[in-house]
């Protein structure tokens, strides 16, 4: 497998103008010709769908929710980040990328992130005309506020959904190039194979799923804007759809799956109650911003927290980090929350949950302020605890929330597969080994606006349009493919959902490969999921049949390519034998337990290589190399 | 706790479908309303039988997948809140309840609960839009908006898209949700611009479709699970007047007599 990233040369902040200068470009008239498959309709596809079907494209767009206004972005709550320094604060493009790099724990790509710092500001702008409303002054300038890991105020937001409000533009965008004809539209579908012919990426396959039949689509190019996997862990924040297979079966064609250890678990979430829960929620980390969070001072203490007195509360992250206090990325609060417990503060019935306290911030700005500034936060909170915290501390426990790991891509975000372009957080790019709050929507914009339409040209301009077809032998070896893999699914007729196969999995995730991990555990992990795996293609029971809607079909499927993902996250987690960021291995931590790096020997992408179903994968990596910045041991104190 | 619930339940869109009973105990009522239908359904395929279809996917409130009538009221009736956000101990332990899709000519039925909503998004395509091609924009600050008019927008602005307004309607009208997205635009300056436009062709487009018209029943208000005001009509019915008013400036410069 060959790695070369394609970063261009010259200075860091000029690489990406000069390569914009000099990329190849489409006549109006050529771009006419070309047809570009992307598959997902959250921020990144929607955008890139639409800005490519503007530029003259053909887009065919692909989604499994009945419409393309679904997509996950839309649940995100707190923020977008920019560089616009409308705060006189000092920021900078290049803070914002330093932000972004250190929170990443020094392992992203600095080209790719300074690029993202470079258009943040430009993705403000777009989503401006195009009618999104943000929060705003009463002299009617754009508002900000602060986020985890950094020291500026740079967030922009519309109350707490930003993702809706953002994603809502984008696909008002994709609905007005489909009125005029230059988006093809397809929901409802799922994507169940990549088509390679010679070498290059050139059509999908997908299940209707309505009627059950197997589409064949073709293409000059194809772009997975698919999401991330943190639904590996079944219980996680993101929709209860969001999937991997769309990635996982172009990584079993040939592309290469990079860093698919670096999870992110989210600080604050609404703690665990019972085994009937289908999912968590997410409170917004802008939270953060005004509450304090704190256990009693003395263990498995079980008083009314408005009983206890300030004397006996531990303000523990204001304690240790007093530079960044309760806006430290969110690794390190979620490391933090999870020793608290496991230390016995915990606090709630199940002792897994922390306090997030707002008392202090409604006595010094009034309850009306926050009501204005958190207010559907607090009734979301209600609706699913029956508590009001307004007055008791709301409790909250991390749980995970976004994969920083992905395909592997280039700089002009094409994965190792020729003509196969990743997007958002489908991809691996930008946030290192974490991800800093606010930054997930604005690369899954960064990406879809500004990015994949500028690089796609350079390869659309070496390809002759339509020369493939579906008539390609390959399409139909994939579709025969797709078509056993769903008979075998169906024919198994075991005695175990496929739920109670999800839920086995994300216990054996959370359990080993979550928020800490060690060498034991992790070789435990990969043993489990095998066994899982092969008690669920001989014990799965998928009732109805194939031609109809079939939503425990939809859901086997998904759960047969967890079951190999995980199994590569375990090793990913094995092999990367340092601490960095969201993936904390206990034997690497400093004396304050903080993560510890090894840049000696994993200052790098870990890059991995489908060999085979019996055989192991093959471990690649892609050095990092720092022009810029130097790596240092992240310090929030 | 426990209930009793009588779920609709319909193989196809050309079956006739009909009622079927069902009895769920041992659940815990800091349950969603659609945890409790997973439970039924985990029993239902340990027993053979083929689970309830419905549809959710971010069981948070925002997706606007989810929505079903319970007892005859769009998303189980508790105020501000989708069905995915409906808890269990909003009921009485052992009440029955009758669930059943989105009743509407315009929203057929697919399958169980499971609706095809897709007018919503030919409706949007017809000019729920600011024609801005990416890479337009002017800096963000350049247009000012005062706080009161952008609160305003959001509000609008809000609506998820679930459908919950046409199937409380007593005439199925999609009035609320189209009016959302004209109102929400028309606010800002951004949208003023080809706010005529948009008004006639979006409406137009709902004509189209098999909605039912608007008669201030007002039900769309008390369904929405965004809470939208039916203010929004007014402002969409306030542009669409407007937009035909004598006198004004259409293609080319010709006024209108």
């Amino acid at each position: 497998m060959k790695l070369d990233a394609h970063i261009p040369s010259g200075p860091l902040e000029q690489k990406w103008t000069n390569y914009v200068e000099h990329v190849k470009l489409l006549s109006p008239a050529n771009k006419r010709k070309h047809t570009v498959i992307i598959v997902g309709t959250g921020l990144a596809g929607a955008s890139a769908a639409a800005t490519m079907a503007e530029l003259g494209y053909n887009v065919k767009s692909f989604c499994y929710q009945d419409s393309a206004r679904r997509a996950h972005s839309i649940a995100a709550q707190g923020g977008i980040n920019a560089t616009k320094n409308y705060q006189n604060d000092g920021d900078s493009v290049w803070r914002l990328f330093y932000d972004t790099i250190k929170g990443g724990d020094f392992r992203g790509r600095e080209a790719n992130t300074y690029r993202l710092a470079e258009l943040s500001s430009n993705i403000i702008d777009q989503c401006v005309a195009q009618g999104v409303p943000f929060a705003r002054e009463y002299s009617g300038y754009l508002r900000n506020r602060s986020f985890g890991g950094a020291l500026v105020s740079r967030t922009f937001y519309a109350r707490g959904a930003t993702g809706q409000q953002l994603l809502l533009g984008a696909y008002s965008a994709l609905s007005r190039q489909v009125a005029a004809g230059k988006i093809e539209l397809h929901p409802r579908t799922d994507m169940q194979d990549l088509v390679v012919v010679d070498g290059k990426a050139r059509g999908i396959i997908v299940r209707n799923m309505l009627t059950g039949e197997l589409e064949a689509y073709a293409a000059d190019a194809v772009i997975l804007a698919t999401g991330g996997y943190v639904n590996v862990y079944y219980l996680s924040t993101n929709a209860m759809g969001s999937n991997a297979t769309a990635a996982w079966r172009a990584y079993r064609r040939g592309a290469g799956f990079a860093n698919p250890c670096y999870m992110q678990i989210h600080p604050t979430c609404i703690p665990h109650t019972g085994d009937y829960q289908s999912k968590l929620t997410l409170m917004s980390e802008s939270l953060r911003n005004d509450g304090r969070i704190w256990v009693p001072r003395k263990k498995h203490d079980t008083r009314d927290p408005n009983s206890i007195p300030e004397s006996e509360r531990y303000y523990y992250l204001e304690e240790k980090y007093p530079a960044y206090g309760n806006m430290v990325p969110r690794d390190v609060a979620s490391r933090n929350a999870k020793y608290m417990c496991d230390e016995g503060y915990g606090v709630g019935p199940t002792g897994r949950g922390v306090y997030l306290d707002l008392r202090d911030a409604i006595k010094r700005l009034g309850k009306d302020v926050i009501v204005e500034r958190y207010g559907n936060l607090f009734d979301m909170y209600e609706r699913i605890t029956g508590e009001n915290a307004y007055e008791t501390p709301m409790r909250i426990y991390p749980a995970p929330h976004y994969s920083m790991g992905g395909l592997w891509v280039d700089y002009e975000l094409m994965s190792t597969i020729p003509g196969l372009f990743v997007l958002g957080e489908a991809n691996f790019s930008d946030h290192g080994a974490n991800r800093l709050g606010a930054s997930a929507l604005m690369q899954g914009l960064a990406d879809g606006y500004f990015i994949i339409p500028n690089t796609i040209g350079q390869y659309l301009a070496g390809i002759k349009s339509g020369d493939v077809t579906t008539d390609a032998d390959e399409f139909k070896e994939a579709e025969d493919a797709v078509q056993k893999r769903l008979d075998k699914i169906m024919a198994v007729k075991g005695t175990k959902t496929v739920d109670t196969f999800h839920r086995e999995l994300g216990k054996i995730m959370w359990d080993k490969v979550g928020m800490s991990r060690n060498e034991a555990g992790l070789k435990d992990a990969i043993k489990q999921i095998q066994e899982l795996r092969a008690e669920f293609w001989d014990n799965v029971r998928v009732p109805g049949d194939q031609h109809n809607i079939n939503q425990e079909l939809e859901k086997a499927g998904r759960v047969a390519d967890f079951l190999e993902l995980g199994e590569l996250i375990a090793r990913d987690a094995l092999a990367r034998d340092e601490s960095a960021g969201g993936h904390f291995r206990e034997e690497h931590q400093t004396e304050g337990g903080e993560a510890l790096r090894d840049d000696e020997h994993f200052q790098h992408v870990a890059v991995w290589e489908f060999t085979g179903e019996d055989s192991e994968p093959v471990r690649h990596i892609e050095p990092l190399e720092f022009e810029r910045v130097t790596p240092t041991q992240r310090s929030y104190k | 706790m426990k209930l009793t619930l009588h779920i609709w339940r319909q193989k196809s869109p050309d079956d006739k479908g009909g009622f079927k009973t069902y009895h769920v105990d041992n659940l815990n009522r800091d349950m969603s309303f659609l945890e409790m239908l997973d439970v039924l359904n985990q029993q239902l395929i340990e027993k053979g039988e083929e689970p309830v279809a419905f549809e959710n996917d971010c069981r948070e409130g925002i997706c606007g997948m989810c929505g079903m009538m319970i007892n005859g009221l769009a998303h189980g009736g508790m105020k501000g809140s989708t069905t995915c956000q409906l808890p269990l101990r909003y009921f009485k332990d052992g009440a029955e309840l009758t669930i059943e899709p989105w009743r509407s000519k315009a929203f057929p039925v697919l399958k169980d609960l499971i609706v095809d909503r897709s007018a919503f998004d030919r409706i949007i395509q017809a000019g729920g839009y600011i024609s801005v091609n990416t890479g337009n924009a002017p800096d963000a600050n350049s247009t000012l908006i005062s706080r009161d008019t952008a609160e305003l927008a959001m509000d609008y602005a809000e609506c998820i898209g679930c459908g919950a307004c046409v199937a409380a309607c007593p005439n199925g009208a999609a009035m609320l949700f189209m009016s959302a997205k004209i109102a929400h635009f028309s606010l800002l300056p951004q949208g003023q611009v080809e706010a005529d436009r948009r008004v006639k062709s979006m409406v137009q487009q709902m004509q189209q479709e098999a909605f039912g018209a608007c008669t201030n029943y007002a039900e769309c208000e008390v369904a929405c699970p965004k809470e939208i005001s039916i203010s929004a009509i007014a402002r969409m019915n306030h542009d669409y007047l407007k937009a035909f008013w004598p006198g004004k400036v259409v293609g080319g410069g010709k006024h209108v007599a």
